[in-house]
């Protein structure tokens, strides 16, 4: 729809879908902070293991912080390249963000399934149950926005998508970087404060 | 469209302001990484750590998410939930791990 875009703003000036957004975005921050919050109140209180020394990997956590960072760049040079009209680089920008959220999930599967061979489930212990539903549920907002990504992508291969969308780049955008911003918390409080 | 008014239209960062928050995104992350094995930061490990995620974050945020070109509105929508969600958060430590402390102190626990 490049050429049909509409745009609905509020009283404020303000383009209502990214009003919503926001406000979308904010009840996020309470959902992942009480997830947050469940794992620090339990640990250090499982009373079998394995324990969150015996089994995190830094090194391997760190690459795929390091692989989420950078699909938040792309993402922001995908908004400026088609902010600009640039659809060639828009696509590969585009593409490129959600390759980079798919090498993070395909890590987060590693991940997962070799702390279940190493005896780690989200029933063995406290630790397992806590840590599995906050990166569990971080990694179901990573799927979506990979979906989102390349919905984006697929609309811009026919066409459908140009500077006159742009603020559902942004949105979309929006949501990837907020997803990024939780990592960036969870990879410290989870991973490196042990 | 905004009728009566005129439209906000922020100015967005270049690609080259972009690329340099990227930059420092990623000396942030070594940072951490290579603090966290570093014997010597022991002691003030979780200070700093929290310090770097915090930068992290802030940059995120203000760059990527545009929130230091876009409407002060933006803000306060992201703002107010995450102050409240971090206030429940601290809340909910003193509670369970002050409580423990206490305890503990008093020698009961």
């Amino acid at each position: 729809m490049t050429h049909a875009a509409v745009t609905h703003h509020t009283s404020m000036g303000l383009d209502n879908r990214k009003m919503a957004f926001w406000a979308f975005i904010g009840s996020e921050c309470l959902l992942f902070t009480s997830l947050i919050s469940t794992y620090l109140v339990y640990k250090g209180k499982s009373v079998v293991g394995p324990y969150p020394h015996d089994i995190l990997n830094i090194p391997f956590t760190s690459v795929s912080t390091f692989d989420l960072l950078m699909s938040s760049l792309m993402m922001v040079l995908a908004l400026a390249a088609v902010q600009r009209g640039d659809m060639k680089w828009g696509k590969i920008w585009l593409f490129s963000t959600a390759l980079l959220g798919l090498v993070f999930l395909g890590g987060q599967v590693l991940e997962f399934s070799e702390f279940v061979h190493k005896g780690l489930t989200i029933s063995t212990n406290l630790f397992g149950c806590t840590f599995f539903v906050l990166t569990g549920t971080h990694g179901a907002h990573v799927a979506v926005g990979v979906l989102w990504l390349l919905t984006l992508w697929v609309r811009a291969l026919q066409g459908k998508l140009g500077p006159a969308n742009a603020m559902t780049v942004e949105i979309t955008g929006l949501y990837w970087h907020f997803v990024d911003v939780v990592w960036i918390v969870i990879f410290t409080v989870v991973y490196l404060i042990q | 469209m905004h009728e009566g008014g005129s439209v906000e239209r922020p100015v967005h960062p270049t690609a080259d302001v972009y690329l340099r928050v990227g930059a420092v995104l990623v000396i942030l992350t070594v940072l951490e990484v290579g603090v966290f094995y570093v014997p010597a930061f022991r002691p003030v490990l979780v200070p700093v750590l929290l310090v770097l995620s915090a930068a992290k974050f802030t940059l995120v945020v203000m760059f990527y998410m545009h929130l230091k070109a876009d409407s002060k509105f933006f803000t306060f929508l992201f703002g107010v939930p995450l102050l409240l969600a971090v206030g429940v958060m601290v809340a909910l430590l003193f509670l369970f791990l002050g409580a423990l402390t206490l305890r503990g102190a008093a020698g009961t626990g």
